[in-house]
Formats: structure tokens, sequence, C-alpha cells
């Protein structure tokens, strides 16, 4: 069953947690990413499974290269999501996480777009939940607005695959392209969980409300299923390189100056996401082996980032910027992690993000986009900048905060999970013959030779002594106790503004019209009066007396009537 | 506890701080030298030029800073800015006129 469809391990884990308690529980939490792995490692590609139904050609299973690194990459992050949050007594959020990552793994073996559709849904109906349970009244809101976009995103994937499959394409999902009938829709359907600049908000907006536990698993998947899509339906697409550009550069200047630490992260999500965009892009051979490479680490590198800031905010109850700082004091450990997560998210030589990042700025070179190169460079310098020090500094250095004396290393499993993502980090960066044989295509391509390693020190390194003459000279902008607007303020403040102006100039009419009616009523009412009131000609006798009247006035006419 | 209190940490002596920055600076001068003795191949005239990652890095850290604080003035509200009551854009309709 497990090599027919991949993404029953994790499914059915996820209905055998919600019926199952203790130990148990935690054993089939451990198990099903494993077996569910175990059936991605049996796929052979080219299978593909399809049937008939309503008339429709449905494909649930397509296995290719493509399909089984994302298979891959998902079980390894809901493994290790599942391991760090182990302690956790909450079977809501048990339940979420294992059927969102089953839903990101039937997404990317989907073969058509109705199958598609529907695991795009689920992504959005599961994951809603991590933000719900930290269960105040931020998340509450916050996991609505996240809903409506991501079911929003699906109602355009239906449409836009409708549209598709009317036009004579049928339902399989390959290359769509936006020239095709309906290719826009989905296009911007994939956009809005991809984080395309002006539709990123939700992501900033929620994953930062999430549980500790919860944004390690969202930061894995529903960004990563749309990076999947737009390279199975959208490579080579130009505006994508343009859009893609946006997204690396735009985001490091919110997350220079965001307060909330898992916000930082979640605005760097997006620088990151930039990347793979223009990857996908630019659509050579190199450029998509780069942006899924870099889908891959980026999953475990802003896992693990996420996870130590999990842990800060799991022990002290805080995350922002302004109010922590000395953390090392207490959690070297976690420090430590966090800090090989930093080195990998700005692509130290010999860590992750080097490996797959430098693809995608090796592609844009070679295809002479100079623009998009320099960019990208730019980005580059600013994630190590806002994600590779900031994060670290101001968690665990800056000046000591009140949380040191009472802080400590979070729990055991926290810990390993971090580790195991560290190990990941440092493996894939100094051995990545493993994950480039996993990749789509076979482009010879080795990060490693001096040009490449010196230039890329030469960037980090006067970045950082940027870092610290800025900090030094105090021109660095402080961490304050504030919110900065963004693209949410739009919906979260103007919208309703508006409706509310609106309503306030109506209220004048409105009036007018209530003091019409009552006007009009009145009028009735008295009209009423002068003819039933007391002296109105209808009420001279009681009604008893008047119906005796016509009684009689009745009969006698039928009396009239019989004899005549 | 209060031993735990006196402790002190790697960084609570002022000398390891200047020690990481005076680091720091040594690990850039030593890698713009390695541009004067390794040869870098190049994909782009620009990469060529002497200490171009470097001078690059520098200066896209030093704008990102300086753009995002004046950005920052437009931008930063109150951390409770989403949490209150909308702000009435024309006060006096609320009244009611007939009163």
């Amino acid at each position: 069953m497990l090599e027919s469809w991949p993404a029953v391990a994790l499914l059915l884990g996820a209905a055998l947690v919600a019926v199952s308690r203790g130990q148990v529980r935690m054993l089939i939490m451990l198990a099903a990413p494993l077996l569910g792995a175990w059936g991605v490692y049996q796929l052979e590609p080219g299978t593909v499974i399809e049937f008939q139904m309503m008339g429709l050609q449905l494909t649930p299973v397509r296995v290719d290269k493509l399909s089984i690194l994302f298979g891959y990459l998902f079980h390894l992050a809901a493994f290790i999501g599942v391991v760090y949050s182990l302690h956790i007594k909450d079977r809501m959020q048990d339940v979420a996480a294992l059927a969102y990552a089953g839903s990101a793994v039937g997404a990317v073996f989907a073969g058509d777009l109705l199958t598609l559709f529907v695991f795009w849904e689920l992504l959005a109906v599961t994951s809603v939940f991590l933000v719900l349970a930290r269960r105040s009244k931020h998340s509450l809101s916050t996991g609505m607005r996240y809903l409506v976009m991501q079911v929003g995103s699906g109602v355009l994937l239906l449409a836009g695959a409708i549209w598709y499959a009317s036009a004579g394409n049928g339902l399989t999902f390959d290359y769509i392209g936006l020239d095709a009938p309906g290719g826009w829709l989905i296009f911007i359907a994939f956009g809005i969980k991809a984080g395309f600049p002006l539709l990123h908000s939700w992501l900033t907006d929620a994953y930062p409300e999430a549980t500790p536990t919860g944004t390690v698993f969202l930061s894995a998947f529903t960004t990563k299923v749309a990076i999947y899509s737009l390279a199975r339906g959208f490579p080579g697409t130009d505006v994508l390189i343009v859009i893609g550009t946006v997204m690396a550069c735009f985001p490091i200047f919110f997350a220079v100056i965001e307060n909330d630490l898992r916000r930082v992260l979640a605005y760097s999500l997006i620088n990151q996401l930039g990347f793979m965009v223009v990857g996908i892009g630019i659509g050579t051979q190199l450029a998509l082996n780069g942006a899924v490479a870099h889908a891959f680490t980026d999953v475990i590198f802003k896992g693990l980032l996420m996870m130590s800031m999990g842990a800060v905010l799991h022990v002290t109850g805080e995350m922002r910027g302004s109010e922590l700082g000395g953390l090392y004091k207490k959690m070297p450990k976690t420090a430590i992690l966090c800090m090989v997560g930093a080195a990998s998210i700005s692509a130290f030589p010999l860590f992750s993000g080097f490996v797959s990042k430098s693809m995608v700025v090796a592609a844009a070179i070679h295809e002479g986009h100079t623009v998009v190169w320099l960019a990208l460079l730019f980005a580059a310098a600013g994630v190590f900048h806002h994600a590779g020090i900031k994060i670290p500094f101001f968690a665990f250095f800056a000046h000591d905060s009140r949380y040191v004396d009472t802080a400590h290393e979070p729990p055991v499993n926290m810990l390993v999970a971090m580790s195991l993502g560290a190990l990941l980090c440092v493996g894939i960066g100094s051995f990545p013959g493993l994950l480039y044989s996993l990749l789509p295509y076979d482009t010879g391509f080795w990060p490693y030779d001096v040009s490449h390693v010196l230039s890329q020190l030469q960037l980090l390194a006067f970045s950082a002594l940027a870092f610290t003459w800025l900090k030094l000279a105090g021109i660095y902008p402080p961490e304050l106790k504030s919110v900065h607007l963004d693209v949410d303020w739009v919906y979260r403040r103007w919208v309703p503004q508006a409706i509310q102006t609106a309503l306030e100039r109506l209220a004048p009419v409105d009036r007018s019209l209530r003091d019409k009616s009552l006007a009009l009523v009145d009028a009735t009412l008295s009209m009423l009066a002068r003819h039933h009131g007391s002296y109105g000609l209808l009420a001279r006798s009681w009604p008893t007396g008047s119906m005796v009247i016509w009684v009689a006035v009745m009969l006698g006419l039928s009396l009239a009537l019989y004899y005549a | 506890m209060s031993a735990d209190k006196q402790k002190t940490y790697l960084f609570d002596n002022p000398r390891n701080v200047r020690r990481v920055v005076l680091g720091l600076v040594g690990a850039c001068v030593i890698l713009i030298g390695l541009d004067l003795v390794v040869h870098r191949h190049v994909s782009h005239p620009w990469e060529a030029m002497f200490g171009f990652y470097a001078v690059y890095g520098f200066v896209a850290c030093v704008l990102l800073v300086l753009l995002a604080k004046e950005m920052r003035k437009v931008l930063i509200r109150k951390e409770d800015y989403y949490d209150e009551t909308l702000p009435s854009a024309n006060p006096s309709s609320r009244e009611d006129p007939r009163a």
C-alpha cells in the first residue's frame, strides 16, 4: 500500500494519533514519517496510478525524480518536527501536524490538477489548527485571515483547473504555462502559497503567531509545495525571474527592523523562496536543480532556525528581540545549534545553503541576467545580516535580558531534533553529492572551487564587518517594541476603516430615509384612525352588532332570491 | 543559584568581545589580501575587480540598514496598533443631531 499511495502513512498516522494516547501515540507519530519515507524509497520513477471517475481521468499518484525528492524532504521534515514536538500533549496539534505533512506528500505526488486541488485545500485546513492551537485571541483572528487566503488560493486553483481542462487540455498536471487557458489563475493560486510580493502577508502574519512547534511544521510544507508546483507547471516563465528577485530583496528590509524574531525568520523565508522562484524562472537545468535543491536545504536550515527560536519561546515565553538577549549563558547548546542554522542560511562554505544557493546564482550569471545576479548578491549579503547575525545576536547575545537568570536548555527531544537538523545542514554542506544525486538533472555542477569559496567568504566577512561597524557606531536600528506595517495593513486596517468611514457618510442618508418611512407610517396610522377610529364611519357599531346586521341582510337577500 | 549569578561568562569580559571584533577584522584583511594572490575564475567582468565581493557585501549591508531605518520612520506603529478599535474618521457624525 505504501508504494501505491505514498501519503497514506502520514494520513493514516494522523487518524491513529487521533484515537490513541500516551506512549502509543508517540510511537505512531515517530513511525509514520519513517514508514512513509520507506514507501518513497520503494517507489519506481515512472509509476503512474490512474483511474476513471465520473468521466474524469484522475492520476492520484505520478512518480518521477522531482516528486521523489520532495517526498523524501517532507518525510524528513515531518520526522524532525515530530521529534521536536514529542514533549507536548496536545492531540489537536499532533493530528494537525501529521495530516498537514501527509497533505504535502499527497500534493507532490498528485498527477492531475483535481487531486492537487484536494491536497491544496487539505494543506490549508490542517495547517490552520497549528495557528489556532496557540489558543489566544490573536491566534484566532490570525488563523481566520490565514484560512481565507489559503482557501482562496485553492478556489483560484480549482477555477483555473476547470478552465484549463474544459479547453481540451485534460486534467494532467504537467507544464501549464501562462498562455494556457486558466494559466494565470493557476499561476496566482501557486503564487499565493509561494509568497509572491503583495500576496505574501498571510505568511508573515500567521507563522509567528503559531505554537513554538507549529511554526516548525508550517515553515516546511505549504511554501515548498508551491515551489514544487511552480517548478512543475511554470518552469522558464520569464516573469518569475522578476517576481523572485523582488521576493529575494524586499523582505530583508522588513527583517532588519522587525522585532518579533520568528517574524524576522518569516521574512527571511520569503527571501529564500525568492532564490527558488528566480531559479524556476530562469528554467535551465542548472537553475531548476538549484531551485529544488534550495527548497530541500531551506526546509532543514529554516526548520533549525525556527526550532531554536521555538526553544527560546518555549523556555522564556518571549519572542521579541527587544526583550531577549544574553541567553547563551543558560542555553549554550541551543545557541550553537542556532548558529549552525544561521551559517547554513547565510551559505557559508561547508554548510547546506552554500551548495544550493550557489546553483541559482551561477545560473543567473551564466544566462546573462546581470541585474538579477547583483540583486541576488545583495539578498545573499542581506540574509546573512538579518538571519545569520541578527537572530542569534539579539536572542543569545546583545544585552543580558531579565530571562537570563531563569532560562535553561529546552527539553531533550527539542535538542535532539535541532541536532538532527544541524547534522543534516553540515552533512549536506560538506558532502553535497548525495543531494545532487537526487536532483532532477545531472549538470555536473560542483560548488567547491577556490574562486567560489573565496568570493563567498569575502561577501560574508564584509557583511559581518558592516554589521559590527554599524552596531559599534550606534547606527544600527535598535530593536523596539513595535509593529511595522506591511501589506496586511490593507485588509486589517484600511478596508475596515474605509467601511466605517463609508457607514458614517451614509448615516445621514440612512437617517432621512428612516424619518421619511416613519412619516409614511404615521400618515397610514392616522388614515386608519380616521376611518376605523372612535368616530370613524366604519366604527360606529361594535363588530358583533355589524356582524348581526350583515347576517340579517344576507338572510333577507337569500329569502328574496328563493321566492323570486 | 547565587553562585551561578557570580559566574562570569565568555562575553562578560569586554576583552573577549574585542578579541572577536579583532578576529573579524583580521579575517577580512586576510580574505581581501587573498585577492592579490589567488586568481579567481570569473563569469562576469565586474567579478574580476579587486575586492569586488568584499566591497559589494559591505556597501550592500550599510545601504540595507540605512534604507531600512528610513523605512521604519514611515512604517513603525505601537505594538498594540492592530488591537485598538478603529478611530472614527468623522467623530461628529456619531452624535445624534436630533438630541
